[in-house]
C-alpha cells in the first residue's frame, strides 16, 4: 500500500534532530528502523506531516558497560543487541527477548529504542524493560530527562515521550550475581507477535527463590508487572509445585485483549502457565 | 514408441528424464533479472488505483468522482457507470447444472456492491502515489443492505438475499450403488460435520496487470496462469476482437489457482487503455490481494459413513454446502464438484451418495485453490476413516487396509464412476510406516498416555489419491466444463541444430523449461542445454490450455513428446531420401538418423540444416524440421500416497508442534526428482497451513479481518519440520510417459494427516474433532470441553 505524503528530514546530529522535531510540531514523527512506523504509514493508520529520520545517527547507537548498568543506545539495531557481548554477559534477559523478535531481516533494521518507543503491548522488549526497572534517557530541545520504566509505558502505543522528545537510550540495571533469566514467548508462527509473553528474572538462594521480577507481554494496554506473583514467589522452594502455586495469580490485575488468536480467558490461562514456565526456567529448576 | 523404449542413448550419455536437474529458469527468477509484470515500464504508462467497497452489501446511490478529477497528476477518474455499456459480465465457464443461477457480475460495481473490496471507482494518474492519494476524494453514497455471511442462514426461509434470485446457486447430486441398502441395518454409522475454512491463496507475486494499445491491437500483460483461456474470455467479455488481442503472461510468481481467473482488473485495464490510448498499470498490495484475490475452500461437509463391525465400509453419504461468495467466477461452482468424485478416496464401498448446494454470500467469490475440491474431499474421508478406526478400536492403518483397492485389482472403477488406472497403496504405506518408525511412535504414544505427560503424542495418517491431469475433453464436456482438456506443443529444430519448444502450458513457477528440456533431450538425443522453451504469450505460443489441476506434465509434457516423435518421423523420411535408403531402414537413435546395418547416417543437426536450405527435399516435404502436436488424454491420472504425521500437543497451552512428517508419494514416472521434491514440500506447507494456521475471518458485518500477513498466518520454513519424502513408482498407464502429476498432491494429503494426528493425541481426553485451523486456543477449548 501507499502511505500518504509527508516531508522527510535526516538530521546530522541528535541536537539537530531535537530542533527539527521542535520546529515540526505535533504532527512530526521520529523514524528509526521503520519496522513499525512504515507499516502504519502504508496502511494509512498514521498521518504524520514530517518524518525526522534518526536511524542513521551515529550518536545514540552505542552499547556501553557503565558500572551498575548497561547503556543501550536507542538506534542500536535489535540484531546488534542480540549479538552484543556486554548485553549477553551483563543483562542477558534483553538478548533473550530480542532474539525472539520477528526475523533476522526485521532485527537488522528495527532498533532497540524504536521497539520501546512504539510501546506495542504485544512487543517483547517493553515487558523486559519493565521487569528490569530500566531507565529511559530522553532528549529534546528543552533538555534531557530520565524516566523509569514504570512511568514510561502509559497506554496502548502511548509513552511518556512528548511529541518533541527523542528516546536516546536505556539504562539496563545489572542485577548482580545469583540471578537467572528467561523470556517465554507464546506465538503461533515463528514470525508472529506474542499472544502472551513472560519476562522473568529469578535470584535463587538456598534452593529457594530469594527474589523474582516478572512482567507480562500482551496482557493489557501496556506491559504489566506481575507484582502479586513476585511477592508470592519470595521464599518459596524452587520446585514445580511451589512455583506453580505462586504463579496461579499471574493474571491478577490484567485486562487481556481479545483478537483473532486468543480471547481473554485463554490469555489469562496462558499467563498462568507461561509465568510458571518462565520462572522455573529462570530459576533453572526442573519443570 | 514410448519414452521408456527409447531410453539409454547408445553414445553413453546419461538419460535426462529422471535426473535431478537444477532448474534452468531459477537463476533469472531468483535474481530478479526477469520481467515480472510489475517490472514492465512502457513509455507513458499511467497508474490505476481502485476504490473498493467498505461495505459487504449496499446499494450504490451515487458516486461523485468530480472532486478527484482536478487533483495533481490525475488523468481520469471512473465509476462503474462509466464502464456500464462496455464492461460486460465476468465469465463463469463452468455452468454445472440446469438450475444454476449465474448473477450478472460487472467488473466494476454499478448499482450494488456485494462484498467488501468490490471495485466501485478508480483513479488513473501519472504515478501510483498520486493515484492512491486521489482515491480519498471520491465520494460514494451507499445505502447499506444486510450482509449475508452464514451459509445455513442464507438458505433459511425469509433470509436476506444476496441476489434477487435468492441465495441458492445450484444443487448437484450424484448417486452410485444403493445407499439405502448400505445404511439399512449397518452396525456402525458415523456422522460428522467438518468445516473447510475459507482460505486466501498467498502467491509470492501479487497480481499485476499492464494493458496497452497501438490503436489497433490491445496487449495485456498479466500475472496469470491462463493467458490462452484469458484471451478468449476477454474477447468475449469486452468485445475486443480476439485477433486484435494479445495476452502475455511474463514470468509469474506463483498462482495456486488464484491466477486461474478472469479478473475485474484485467477487463477494466483493457477498457481504460482503449479509452486513454496510453498504457495503464495496476499492481495490488498484499492487503488489496487478501480482499480481492478469489478465496478458496469454504465448505461445510456433512458426512455419514456406514460400516460393518470388522471395519468394512458399506456406504458413504455426503451433503455439502459450498460458499460461492457473491458471484460465480471462472470455475467457482465446479470446484466442489471436482471433489465429488473423490470422497470415496482409495476405498471400495457398495454405495456413495453426494449432494452439493452452492450458496451465495456477501463475501469475495471462491474459486480454485491448490487441489480445488479434492483436498476437501480427501479431508472428509480421511478424517472419517480415523473416526471409524477409533469407534471400532482398530489401528487406523488397518482400517484403511481392509478397505482399499488392492494393487492386483487395477484398473478399478470406483463407486464414484472413475477408473483408477494404476496404484499400489500397499507399497506406499509399507514404505511410509517404515520411514516413520510407526511402531516406535505408537509405543511412545502409549508411554505418554500412561504417564499423563502434559505433552501428548498423536499420529495421523492420510492415504490419499486424487484425480488430476485435467483432463479428457470428452469427460470435461459431459461435466459442462467450458473448455477442453487438451494441450499443445511445437518442437522446432533451428537451422543451427538447436531446439525451440513452444508449449501451451503456462508455467508460473513449476519449472516447465527444465522438465520439457529433459523430455526433448532424451527424445531427440540433443543436449539439455540446446533446448529452450517458449511459453506464456499468445503471439508466441498461440495454442494452449494453460497450467492448473496438475495437468502440465501429463498433458503438456505428453504433447511435447508427441511433437518430438513427429520431428523424428520427418527426420527419418528426409534422411532416407538423402541417404538413398528406404524409410523403414532408417532408424533414429541418439540424435542421429542412420541406415540400419550400414554406418551411413547423419546427425539431426546436419539434417536440420539440410531441411532449412531445402536444396534437396523429397517431394511433398516442407522446409524446416519442426512439428506440432496436441495431446488429449483418455483418462485422468491418479497420484496417490501415504503420509504420516506425528504431532506433539501441549495439553496445557493447546499448542501443536509437528515433530515428524513422512510423505511417500506415487506420482508415476519422475522426470525431475528435484522438481517433484519441491512441489511436495510446497504442497505440504500449504496443506499444513490449512490444518494449523490459515483462515480468512470476517466480522459480523462482513469485513475481512485478515487483510495482512500478521493476521492471516502463512507458515514459513521455521514453522515446518524437516520433511522426510520418498516415492514409490507405479507408472500411469493413461499416458505413455507414465506420469501422473504432482502439483497438488502434497496439499491434498497433508491437511488430514495433521488434523488426524492432533485428534489422535486428544482422544483420551474425549476429543474427536478440532476445527481447522487447529490453533492453540481451539485445541485448548476442545480439551476443556468447549466447542473448538
Ligand atoms: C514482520 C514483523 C514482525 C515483527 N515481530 C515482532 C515481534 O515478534 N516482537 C516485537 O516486539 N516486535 C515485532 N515487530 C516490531 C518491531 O520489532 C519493532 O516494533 C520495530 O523494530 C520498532 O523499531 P524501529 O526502529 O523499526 O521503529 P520505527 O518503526 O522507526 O518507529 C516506531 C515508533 O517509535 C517511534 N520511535 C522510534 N524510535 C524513537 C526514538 N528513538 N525516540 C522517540 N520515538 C521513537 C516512532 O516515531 C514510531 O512511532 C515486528 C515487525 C515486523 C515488520
Amino acid at each position: 500500500m501507499i502511505p500518504p505524503a509527508f516531508d522527510y528530514v535526516r538530521p546530522a546530529s541528535l541536537g539537530q534532530a531535537c530542533r527539527a522535531l521542535a520546529e515540526a510540531g505535533e504532527d512530526a514523527k521520529v523514524l528509526s528502523g521503520g519496522q513499525s512506523l512504515i507499516p502504519l504509514l502504508r496502511l494509512r493508520l498514521s498521518y504524520p506531516t514530517v518524518l525526522v529520520d534518526i536511524g542513521r545517527l551515529p550518536e545514540p547507537r552505542a552499547i556501553r558497560d557503565e558500572d551498575d548498568h548497561v547503556f543501550i543506545g536507542a538506534t542500536a539495531t535489535l540484531d546488534e543487541v542480540v549479538r552484543s557481548a556486554v548485553v549477553n554477559a551483563e543483562v542477558p534477559l534483553v538478548a533473550l527477548a530480542a532474539r525472539t523478535v520477528a526475523d533476522p531481516a526485521v532485527r537488522h533494521r528495527g532498533t532497540f529504542g524504536g521497539s520501546l518507543a512504539h510501546a506495542d503491548p504485544a512487543g517483547d522488549l517493553p515487558a523486559v524493560a519493565l521487569a528490569l526497572d530500566c531507565e529511559f534517557v530522553i532528549a529534546s530541545a528543552r533538555g534531557e530527562r530520565t524516566v523509569p520504566a514504570a512511568g514510561f509505558f502509559q497506554d496502548y502505543l502511548e509513552t511518556a515521550l512528548a511529541p518533541d522528545e527523542i528516546l536516546v537510550g536505556v539504562k539496563v540495571p545489572k542485577l548482580g550475581p545469583g540471578w537467572g533469566f528467561h523470556y517465554e514467548k507464546f506465538h503461533r508462527t515463528a514470525q508472529a507477535w506474542a499472544i502472551v509473553g513472560v519476562a522473568a528474572a529469578v535470584r535463587r538462594a538456598d534452593g529457594g527463590v530469594a527474589a523474582a521480577r516478572v512482567a507480562l507481554t500482551n496482557m493489557g494496554a501496556t506491559p504489566l508487572r506481575a507484582t502479586a506473583v513476585e511477592a508470592a514467589l519470595r521464599g518459596v522452594p524452587a520446585d514445580a509445585d511451589a512455583v506453580a502455586g505462586a504463579c496461579a495469580g499471574a493474571d491478577a490485575g490484567t485486562s487481556p485483549p481479545a483478537d483473532l488468536h486468543a480471547r481473554p480467558d485463554y490469555r489469562r490461562h496462558l499467563a498462568r502457565v507461561l509465568t510458571r514456565r518462565a520462572v522455573l526456567a529462570a530459576a533453572r529448576a526442573r519443570p | 514408441m514410448t519414452a521408456a523404449a527409447e531410453k539409454a542413448p547408445p553414445d553413453g550419455t546419461r538419460e535426462e528424464v529422471g535426473r535431478a536437474r537444477r532448474r534452468k529458469e531459477d537463476a533469472r527468477l531468483i535474481t530478479g533479472r526477469t520481467q515480472w509484470t510489475d517490472n514492465i515500464q512502457l513509455p507513458g504508462t499511467l497508474h490505476v488505483a481502485f476504490l473498493r467497497s467498505p461495505l459487504a452489501h449496499a446499494r450504490i446511490q451515487q458516486v461523485d468522482t468530480a472532486p478527484a478529477r482536478g487533483l495533481p497528476g490525475v488523468v481520469a477518474v471512473y465509476s462503474g457507470a462509466d464502464f456500464a455499456a462496455e464492461q460486460g459480465s465476468l465469465p463463469c465457464a463452468w455452468p454445472v447444472s440446469d438450475d444454476l443461477v449465474v448473477p450478472d457480475h460487472p467488473p466494476m460495481a454499478v448499482n450494488e456492491v456485494r462484498y467488501v473490496g468490490e471495485a466501485v471507482a478508480c483513479v488513473v494518474a501519472t504515478d501510483r502515489y498520486k493515484a492512491a492519494d486521489a482515491l480519498a476524494a471520491i465520494e460514494v453514497d451507499y445505502e447499506p443492505l444486510p450482509a449475508v455471511l452464514d451459509m445455513n442462514e442464507a438458505l433459511a426461509d425469509g433470509a436476506d438475499k444476496v441476489h434477487e434470485a435468492g441465495n441458492k446457486a445450484f444443487t448437484w447430486t450424484f448417486a452410485g450403488g444403493d445407499i439405502d441398502a448400505a445404511f439399512r441395518d449397518a452396525p456402525v454409522v458415523i456422522h460428522r460435520t467438518y468445516v473447510q475454512q475459507r482460505l486466501i491463496p498467498s502467491a509470492m507475486e501479487p497480481r499485476a496487470v499492464v494493458a496497452t494499445t497501438d490503436g489497433d491491437t490491445c496487449t495485456l500483460y498479466s500475472a496469470t496462469q491462463i493467458p490462452h483461456v484469458l484471451r478468449v474470455m476477454l474477447a468475449l467479455t469486452t468485445g475486443i476482437p480476439e485477433h486484435r488481442l494479445r495476452v502475455i503472461a511474463p514470468d509469474v510468481g506463483g498462482g495456486f489457482g488464484s491466477k486461474l481467473q478472469v479478473t475485474a482488473e484485467e477487463v477494466l485495464l483493457l477498457l481504460m487503455t482503449r479509452r486513454l490510448g496510453r498504457p495503464v498499470k495496476w499492481t495490488e498490495s498484499r492487503s488489496e490481494g487478501n480482499l480481492t484475490v478469489h478465496h478458496g475452500r469454504d465448505q461445510i461437509q456433512r458426512v455419514k459413513l456406514a460400516a460393518d463391525r470388522d471395519g468394512r465400509v458399506r456406504g458413504l453419504s455426503v451433503d455439502l454446502l459450498a460458499d460461492m461468495g457473491a458471484y460465480l467466477m471462472l470455475v467457482t461452482p465446479g470446484v466442489p464438484l471436482l471433489g465429488a468424485f473423490m470422497y470415496n478416496g482409495i476405498y471400495k464401498m457398495d454405495a456413495y451418495d453426494f449432494r452439493c448446494t452452492g450458496v451465495f454470500t456477501t463475501k469475495m467469490p471462491t474459486d480454485a485453490y491448490r487441489g480445488a475440491g479434492r483436498p476437501e474431499a480427501t479431508y472428509a474421508i480421511e478424517r472419517v476413516m480415523d473416526e471409524l478406526a477409533a469407534e471400532l478400536g482398530i489401528d487406523p492403518i488397518d482400517v484403511r487396509r481392509r478397505n482399499w483397492i488392492a494393487h492386483e485389482e487395477f484398473p478399478y472403477t470406483t463407486i464414484a464412476g472413475l477408473t483408477y488406472d494404476s496404484g499400489h497403496y500397499e507399497a506406499a504405506t509399507d514404505r511410509a510406516t517404515a520411514l516413520f518408525g510407526y511402531a516406535d511412535l505408537r509405543a511412545e504414544q502409549a508411554r505418554r498416555r500412561q504417564s499423563r505427560d502434559p505433552v501428548q503424542l498423536g499420529i495421523g495418517v492420510s492415504t490419499y489419491t486424487e484425480m488430476c491431469g485435467l483432463a479428457p475433453s470428452r469427460i470435461l464436456g459431459s461435466l459442462r466444463y467450458g473448455a477442453g482438456g487438451w494441450e499443445h506443443a511445437e518442437v522446432r529444430m533451428l537451422p543451427t541444430g538447436k531446439v525451440e519448444v513452444v508449449t501451451g502450458s503456462s508455467a508460473h513457477g513449476q519449472g516447465h523449461e527444465t522438465a520439457w528440456s529433459q523430455i526433448v533431450a532424451d527424445s531427440l538425443g540433443v543436449p539439455f542445454e540446446d533446448v529452450s522453451v517458449l511459453h506464456g504469450d499468445t503471439a508466441v505460443a498461440p495454442k494452449g490450455m494453460d497450467t492448473y489441476g496438475s495437468r502440465s506434465l501429463t498433458i503438456g509434457g505428453m504433447a511435447v513428446l508427441r511433437a518430438c516423435e513427429k520431428v523424428k518421423d520427418k527426420a527419418r523420411h528426409i534422411a532416407a531420401h538423402l541417404l538413398e535408403a528406404s524409410a523403414e531402414d532408417v532408424e533414429y537413435t541418439g540424435g542421429s538418423v542412420r541406415v540400419r546395418g550400414t554406418g551411413a547416417g547423419r546427425t539431426i543437426q546436419e539434417n536440420a540444416l539440410a531441411v532449412f536450405t531445402a536444396h534437396d527435399l523429397p517431394d511433398g516435404v516442407e522446409p524446416r524440421l519442426d512439428a506440432q502436436a496436441t495431446f488429449d488424454p483418455e483418462n485422468f491420472s491418479f497420484p496417490h500416497g501415504t503420509h504420516l504425521c506425528a504431532v506433539e500437543v501441549d495439553t496445557e497451552t493447546g499448542m501443536s508442534r509437528i515433530r515428524s512428517y513422512v510423505a511417500v508419494d506415487d506420482v508415476g514416472k519422475v522426470v525431475n526428482p528435484l522438481i517433484v521434491e519441491g512441489q511436495v514440500h510446497g504442497g505440504l506447507a500449504q496443506g499444513i497451513g490449512q490444518a494449523l494456521f490459515e483462515e480468512a475471518v470476517h466480522d459480523a458485518d462482513g469485513n475481512l479481518l485478515t487483510t495482512t500477513l500478521a493476521d492471516y498466518l502463512v507458515p514459513s520454513a521455521a514453522d515446518l519440520p524437516d520433511f522426510i519424502t520418498d516415492r514409490t513408482e507405479t507408472p500411469a498407464v493413461s499416458n505413455p510417459l507414465g506420469v501422473k502429476g504432482v502439483g497438488e498432491a502434497g496439499t491434498i494429503a497433508s491437511t488430514p494427516a495433521v488434523v488426524n494426528a492432533i485428534v489422535d493425541a486428544l482422544r483420551p481426553y474425549g476429543v474427536n474433532d478440532v476445527r481447522m485451523p487447529c490453533s492453540p486456543e481451539r485445541v485448548w477449548r476442545a480439551l476443556n470441553g468447549g466447542a473448538s
